[in-house]
C-alpha cells in the first residue's frame, strides 16, 4: 500500500439524493441481472403451463366468460397473480438481504432519506414485476388473441398494483427476521387470496355464499379492475376497485412512514 | 476551531432498560487520531453507531462538523465514513461495483478516477473486477475501507479495525491510518488492543460501562499515570539499602543485585545526583535500565480501580 490516497474534497449534499436513489435502484437491478435466466424464463414457463392446463385442456371445454374466450379471460388474472408474487418477493428480498448480510449499516449511515430509500427499492421491484408482467402478456398473446380496450388504464393499474404490492413487500422484508417469514406471506396469504380472487373465473360463476364471501377478498377487486381494462366487463365496480387499491397503497405508505420514524426492526 | 465531532450529554437507554451510555461528553478535533479504548461491552460501538446514524440516541446530541447528526443528518453523514467491526459485504458483487455503489449512496457524482486511485492506494487495483466472495479476509477489510472512503469523508470511524487480523495486515492498517491523517482526515477508532492505541492515537478516551472515565493526550496519559523505574544493576549485591540512601525510597531488587528507583510525574529524579551519592558510598554500577509502564498497565489500573 504505497500509492497516495486521494485527498477528500469538501461537499455539500443536495436536498434530494438522486445519486443515492439511483445507486440502490441499479444495485437491485444488477441483482436481478445476475439471475437473469430465472428472472425471465421462469414466468414464461409458468405462464405457458397455465395456458396448457387452463387454456387448452380445460378452456377448450368451457364456454366463453361474459363473451370473452376462456383462454383470453384468464390473462389479466394470470398477470395479476404474477405481479403480486413478484412485487412482494422482489421488494421483500431487496431489503431483507442487506439486513441478513449486515450491509444494511451502510444504508442506515448514508445521507439517504426514507423516501429515497423506498424510491430505490420499491422502484426497482416495480420495474422488475412490470417487466415480468409484460413478458407474460407477450407469452399469452402467442396462445390466445388478446385485446386491450383501455390501454392507458391497463398500464396505470399495472403500475399502481406493482407499486402497492412492492411497498407491501418492503414492509414484509423489514418485518421478517428469517427466510421462512419472507416466504410465509406470499404462500399463506397471497396465493390463496389470488386463486380465490377470480384469477381463473368470474365470481358470478360461484354459488352462494361463496360469491358474497368473495366480496371480502381484496384481490377480487384488483383482478376485476384489471380485467375491465382488457375486456370492458367487470363483476364489481371499477371505482370500488381503484378506491380499494389506493386505500391499500395509503395503508402501506403509512406503515413504511411509521417504520422509518420509529426505526422498527431497522435501528435499535 | 470547530470540533470535527462534538458529543454532548449523550445517553443511550435500550428498551430493555439497559443503559449503554451514561451521558457522554466528548470533543474530537479536526485532523486528530482519537482512540476509544475500553473492554468489550463498554459502549464503544454504541457510541460510534449513534454518531453514524445507525443507533438512535435517547438523550443528548452529536454534531459532526457543526451539523446535528439527527436534525441535519444529510450534511452530517456526508462528512462521515464508517468501517464497521464486522466484514459485511455483498459477496456476489465485484469490488468495483460495491465501491461505486457506496459513492452513489452518499449522493456524490461518479468519479471513476478517484475510485481507481483509492483502489490503487489500498492495493486492490488488480482485484477490481473480482467478486468479493473470492477475496481473503484481509482484502475484504480493505474493500470495507475503500467503501467507507469512496464518498471522500472528512471523518473516518474505524470500529475495531484490527480485531482478528494478522500482524502484517495490522501494520498495513496502522500505516494507512497515518496516511489518511496526512490527507487531513480525522480518525476515530475503537480498539481493545492497547498496543494499537499506543501506536496510532494522538489522544485516548477510556470508556467503561457506558461512561467516559478519562480523555487525555496519549503522551500525558503515559507520563502522568505511568510509572517509571530506574534499575541499577550492582557489581556486588547488597544485603540492605545503605543508611545513607534511606531518604531516596529505593527498593532492593533481584535478591540484592539491583537498586530500584520508582518515580512518576509527581516524583522526579536527579540521576546524576543519585549516581554521585552511590559513588561516594563506593557502590559500583555495572548496568542501568529504565522502563516505563505501557498503556496496558495504565488501562488495567484505571478500569480495575472502578470495579
Amino acid at each position: 500500500m504505497s500509492a497516495p490516497l486521494p485527498r477528500p474534497a469538501p461537499f455539500t449534499p443536495p436536498r434530494f439524493n438522486a445519486h443515492g436513489v439511483l445507486a440502490i435502484y441499479r444495485f437491485e437491478l444488477a441483482r436481478a441481472a445476475r439471475t437473469l435466466i430465472q428472472t425471465l424464463v421462469t414466468p414464461v414457463i409458468t405462464t405457458s403451463l397455465y395456458f396448457i392446463v387452463f387454456g387448452s385442456a380445460i378452456g377448450a371445454r368451457m364456454q366463453s366468460v361474459g363473451g370473452v374466450p376462456y383462454g383470453a379471460f384468464i390473462v389479466p388474472g394470470l398477470m395479476m397473480l404474477t405481479l403480486f408474487t413478484e412485487s412482494i418477493a422482489n421488494a421483500s428480498f431487496g431489503i431483507f438481504y442487506p439486513k441478513f448480510t449486515g450491509t444494511i449499516f451502510e444504508l442506515l449511515s448514508a445521507p439517504v432519506s426514507p423516501l429515497e430509500t423506498v424510491l430505490g427499492y420499491v422502484g426497482a421491484a416495480v420495474t422488475k414485476s412490470v417487466t415480468i408482467g409484460a413478458i407474460i402478456l407477450g407469452t399469452s398473446s402467442l396462445f390466445v388473441p388478446i385485446s386491450i380496450l383501455h390501454p392507458v388504464a391497463m398500464v396505470a393499474l399495472l403500475l399502481l398494483t406493482a407499486t402497492t404490492f412492492s411497498l407491501f413487500g418492503f414492509i414484509v422484508g423489514i418485518w421478517a427476521k428469517g427466510w421462512e417469514q419472507i416466504q410465509i406471506i406470499p404462500a399463506l396469504i397471497m396465493t390463496p387470496l389470488t386463486f380465490l380472487g377470480g384469477a381463473f373465473y368470474s365470481i358470478d360463476m360461484l354459488p352462494q355464499p361463496w360469491r358474497t364471501l368473495s366480496l371480502f377478498n381484496p384481490v377480487v377487486y384488483l383482478i376485476d379492475a384489471f380485467r375491465w381494462s382488457f375486456y370492458g366487463a367487470a363483476d364489481v365496480g371499477i371505482g370500488i376497485s381503484i378506491a380499494f387499491t389506493l386505500g391499500f397503497l395509503a395503508t402501506c405508505a403509512a406503515a413504511v412512514a411509521w417504520i422509518f420514524r420509529t426505526g422498527y426492526r431497522l435501528k435499535n | 476551531m470547530q470540533p470535527a465531532i462534538s458529543i454532548q450529554r449523550l445517553v443511550k437507554r435500550y428498551d430493555s432498560g439497559h443503559v449503554a451510555l451514561h451521558g457522554i461528553d466528548l470533543e474530537i478535533q479536526p485532523g486528530e487520531i482519537f482512540a476509544l479504548l475500553g473492554p468489550n461491552g463498554a459502549g464503544k460501538s454504541t457510541l460510534i453507531n449513534i454518531v453514524c446514524g445507525i443507533v438512535t440516541p435517547t438523550e443528548g446530541r452529536v454534531l459532526a462538523g457543526g451539523r446535528d447528526v439527527v436534525r441535519e443528518y444529510r450534511a452530517a453523514r456526508a462528512l462521515i465514513g464508517l468501517v464497521p467491526q464486522e466484514l459485511a459485504t455483498d459477496n456476489y458483487e465485484s469490488v468495483w461495483a460495491t465501491v461505486k455503489f457506496s459513492r452513489g449512496l452518499y449522493g456524490r457524482s461518479p468519479n471513476p478516477r478517484l475510485l481507481e486511485s483509492l483502489l490503487e492506494a489500498l492495493s486492490l487495483a488488480d482485484k477490481r473486477d473480482a467478486r468479493i466472495m473470492t477475496l481473503s479476509g484481509g482484502m475484504k477489510r480493505r474493500v470495507m475501507i475503500a467503501k467507507a472512503l469512496a464518498h471522500e469523508p472528512q471523518i473516518l470511524f474505524l470500529d475495531e479495525p484490527t480485531a482478528g487480523v494478522d500482524v502484517e495486515l495490522r501494520r498495513d492498517m496502522w500505516a494507512l491510518v497515518q496516511r489518511l491523517r496526512d490527507q487531513g482526515v480525522t480518525i476515530v477508532l475503537t480498539t481493545h488492543y492497547i498496543e494499537e492505541a499506543e501506536q496510532m492515537a494522538d489522544r485516548i478516551g477510556v470508556i467503561d460501562r457506558g461512561s467516559l472515565i478519562l480523555v487525555e493526550d496519549k503522551r500525558t496519559l503515559i507520563d502522568q499515570l505511568g510509572e517509571r523505574q530506574l534499575r541499577l544493576v550492582l557489581r556486588r549485591p547488597l544485603d540492605a539499602i545503605p543508611a545513607g540512601l534511606a531518604d531516596l525510597l529505593l527498593d532492593l531488587g533481584d535478591r540484592g543485585g539491583e537498586l530500584v528507583f520508582t518515580y512518576d510525574a509527581t516524583r522526579t529524579i536527579d540521576v546524576s545526583a543519585l549516581l554521585r551519592r552511590l559513588t561516594e558510598l563506593s557502590i559500583d554500577i555495572s548496568d542501568m535500565q529504565t522502563r516505563q509502564s505501557s498503556l496496558e498497565e495504565i488501562f488495567v489500573k484505571l478500569v480495575g480501580r472502578r470495579s
